[in-house]
């Protein structure tokens, strides 16, 4: 019984009633989170149950919301808001960059912010323009912030939770792709460290890591290259800030070779800063340069061409070639 | 009746709307005031104020005191000890008429310069120089005064206040918040977000708007079409706009826009009216974009001389309650300077404390490698 079998979307959903129904102080904010239950229906039914004040439906007005929350967080409450889609967070970046990351520093240690931010992320769903960003990068990049995705439902709804838990601001990048994909929970196991990445399928030859979305491409990469008789370790990364590279390092080290899968552009994206790392790190392990797969330097394309713009099985094979070929 | 040519009528109809844009606020308001310029109690209908002379002479001491710890520290500024001032000269009654409206369990989020609102709090104000000499980015628990840290990012505090104001709501709580901001963050998007989100949800928030004329080195006509105060109509609570260099009104109208608040009725936005006697701050030079003359004529209008004037002429302080003033000026003025001098450069590994709550690898990694190197100095020099 206590093992489920919920898409990435319910299980969110049933994460949220959890942390409502255990903590008082835990609030639901954004637009449409109420009677509708959210565009993606990851609230759904938790403003019938839990009432307008917990699960509160919020002018659009993206820095508003998380201004609000920071507000209310200094009043104690742990406030869990809902960005719509991932480009309309950036009306937001002011409130979240400049206050949200930076008070707890700015007052000594003296006020905590637990505001998680939750963004359906990335492309795949064939949507219009601001609707499949991978703006995760900008996130990781500001100190104070802690910025994690799940790729599946358990993790999707233990991670939720534990942000929620946490003292610190979490931005919570939820793969959109992946919200019909169904999964395994145990919600009365224990849950392992937030920021740990995990070994999801071990090999010899080449290490894969990957985040959210593109976990699931990367182990259907891994069991298509065992085919033709290529080992793959793919690693799910689970936190982008902090990043687990002691993980990576180990898997590294053991197959010496590295490739970054994310759908964000690859310039100055989390692979640059992964393979920067490791290469300090695994330097004398490693065989080939690590190689970095994601989206171009362009704006994220019209729904038509997204296959084109979105790391794919060959695109990772291909990189998994190049890789082997040094 | 001469038929006026096209070429005639056209710059008249230009002029008309150049001078349109330059004057948006032509039909003055009326200013809420219950002490002239001139120092006489004047009554106003809806706003009425009894203090008694003890009350009086501490309204004025606070502002003499603020005053005279905005000048030490605009002097401490120019001997280089601290980085940066920006001096409430000019503001001391819209702040303590608005911060002796406070009850102790109300919330203050404030801009940056609302020194004399510390000084009501009971915030040390040598507490408030840190961040000015660069040592943090706010020396106080915020809870400990129920006054946030000062914030610089013009206008973010207004939606911090009406999220805490939302939480007082919900606690069932009749305390109130205010948040402080200026003319030019009324032209923050922040701003108009949280007169939206405050009266949707009927937060107990009060919003005082110093309008001290200038942001930076721009007008309020650069900010707004018309008085500031009137805005608050369009999002459905009301405005006023008060005699910001009047402590007495400044205290009546906060006083009654915070006792709505705790009514149950929702926000209030508070305008006063005042001004900015010195620059923005140390960095700036205001003698490049405004008139003296404009000065001269607030200086007419002076929050303090206009008390002392009426607390003179109505006898209820004499020689001596100055005289005393004077010497704890003094002494303030002493103790701040010694105390920023005596203020220690944190500890180098400040830099990694804090930084989260729950801790995050990065930081302990960076925080060691830090050390190390730090370390390593200490070894060639062995």
């Amino acid at each position: 019984m206590a093992v489920q079998k919920l898409p990435l979307a319910k299980a969110l959903n049933e994460s949220l009633r959890k942390a409502l129904e255990t903590d008082p102080k835990v609030l639901i904010m954004g637009e449409d989170v109420g009677k509708l239950g959210g565009v993606f229906r990851v609230t759904d039914g938790l403003q019938k149950d839990f009432g307008e004040d917990r699960v509160i439906d919020t002018p659009l007005a993206e820095s508003g919301i998380v201004g609000t929350a920071i507000g209310l967080a200094l009043r104690g409450y742990r406030p869990v808001v809902e960005i719509q889609f991932d480009g309309f967070v950036f009306p937001a970046y002011d409130q979240i960059v400049t206050q949200l990351a930076k008070m707890h520093a700015r007052s000594l240690g003296k006020i905590k912010l637990p505001v998680v931010i939750r963004i359906p992320y990335g492309g795949g769903i064939g949507a219009v323009e601001h609707h499949s960003e991978s703006p995760e990068a900008l996130f990781a990049h500001v100190a104070g912030l802690k910025v994690i995705s799940p790729s599946n439902s358990s993790d999707a709804y233990w991670m939720l939770q534990q942000a929620i838990q946490s003292d610190d601001p979490v931005i919570f990048f939820e793969p959109k792709r992946r919200y019909w994909d169904k999964g395994e929970v145990d919600v009365d196991a224990i849950p392992g460290p937030l920021h740990k990445a995990r070994v999801i399928r071990t090999g010899s030859d080449i290490t894969l890591a990957a985040y959210g979305p593109m976990v699931k491409v990367c182990v259907e990469a891994a069991a298509a290259a065992a085919e033709e008789g290529k080992s793959l370790e793919v690693l799910d990364l689970r936190s982008m800030s902090p990043i687990d590279f002691d993980t990576v390092q180990t898997s590294v080290e053991k197959t010496g070779r590295l490739v970054v899968v994310h759908e964000a552009p690859v310039f100055y994206g989390s692979g640059a800063e992964i393979a920067a790392r490791i290469t300090e790190r695994c330097f004398y392990h490693l065989e080939a340069p690590v190689l970095r797969v994601g989206g171009y330097h362009a704006p994220y394309p019209p729904a038509r061409l997204e296959e084109e713009y979105l790391p794919g099985l060959d695109r990772v094979l291909d990189a998994v070639d190049r890789s082997l070929a040094y | 009746m001469t038929v006026e040519s096209t070429a005639a009528r056209k710059p008249r109809r230009s002029t008309k709307r150049v001078s349109a844009a330059k004057k948006p606020q032509s039909s003055e308001p009326q200013l809420v005031q219950l002490l002239t310029p001139e120092g006489e109690r004047v009554e106003h209908p809806e706003y009425e104020i009894d203090l008694t002379p003890d009350e009086l002479r501490g309204l004025y001491r606070d502002m003499v005191l603020t005053r005279r710890f905005d000048a030490e520290a605009t002097a401490l500024q120019r001997q280089g000890e601290l980085g940066l001032w920006a001096s409430l000269l000019g503001q001391e009654a819209a702040q303590i008429g608005s911060g002796r409206a406070l009850r102790d369990d109300d919330y203050v989020f404030p801009t940056y310069r609302e020194h004399g609102v510390a000084w009501c709090r009971g915030v040390d104000p040598t507490n408030l120089l840190g961040m000015f000499r660069g040592v943090n980015h706010g020396g106080w628990d915020p809870n400990t005064n129920n006054f946030h840290l000062y914030t610089i990012v013009i206008g973010s505090q207004t939606l911090h206040a009406t999220g805490y104001a939302m939480g007082v709501a919900k606690d069932g709580a009749d305390s109130a918040v205010i948040a402080y901001f200026g003319d030019g963050a009324s032209s923050q998007g922040d701003v108009a977000e949280s007169f939206t989100f405050s009266a949707v949800y009927n937060a107990p928030v009060v919003f005082f708007c110093q309008n001290n004329q200038w942001a930076i080195s721009e007008p309020t006509e650069k900010q707004t079409r018309v008085p500031l105060y009137q805005r608050a109509q369009g999002y459905g609570f009301p405005g006023v706009r008060v005699d910001g260099n009047d402590v007495l009104a400044c205290l009546a109208v906060t006083r009654s826009a915070l006792e709505r608040a705790r009514r149950g009725e929702g926000p209030t936005l508070v305008e006063a009216f005042t001004y900015r006697m010195g620059a923005h701050t140390t960095s700036d030079d205001p003698t490049k974009y405004r008139a003296d003359e404009e000065r001269q004529a607030w200086e007419a209008k002076d929050p303090i001389l206009r008390l002392r004037t009426y607390l003179e002429n109505a006898g209820h302080a004499d020689e001596a309650f100055f005289t005393s003033l004077d010497e704890e000026s003094e002494t303030l003025g002493k103790r701040v300077r010694e105390a920023v001098r005596a203020m220690p450069d944190p500890d180098h590994l400040a830099i990694f404390e804090n930084v989260y709550a729950d801790g995050h690898a990065l930081v302990d990694e960076e925080r060691a490698q830090f050390i190390a190197y730090q370390a390593s100095f200490a070894e060639e020099g062995n």
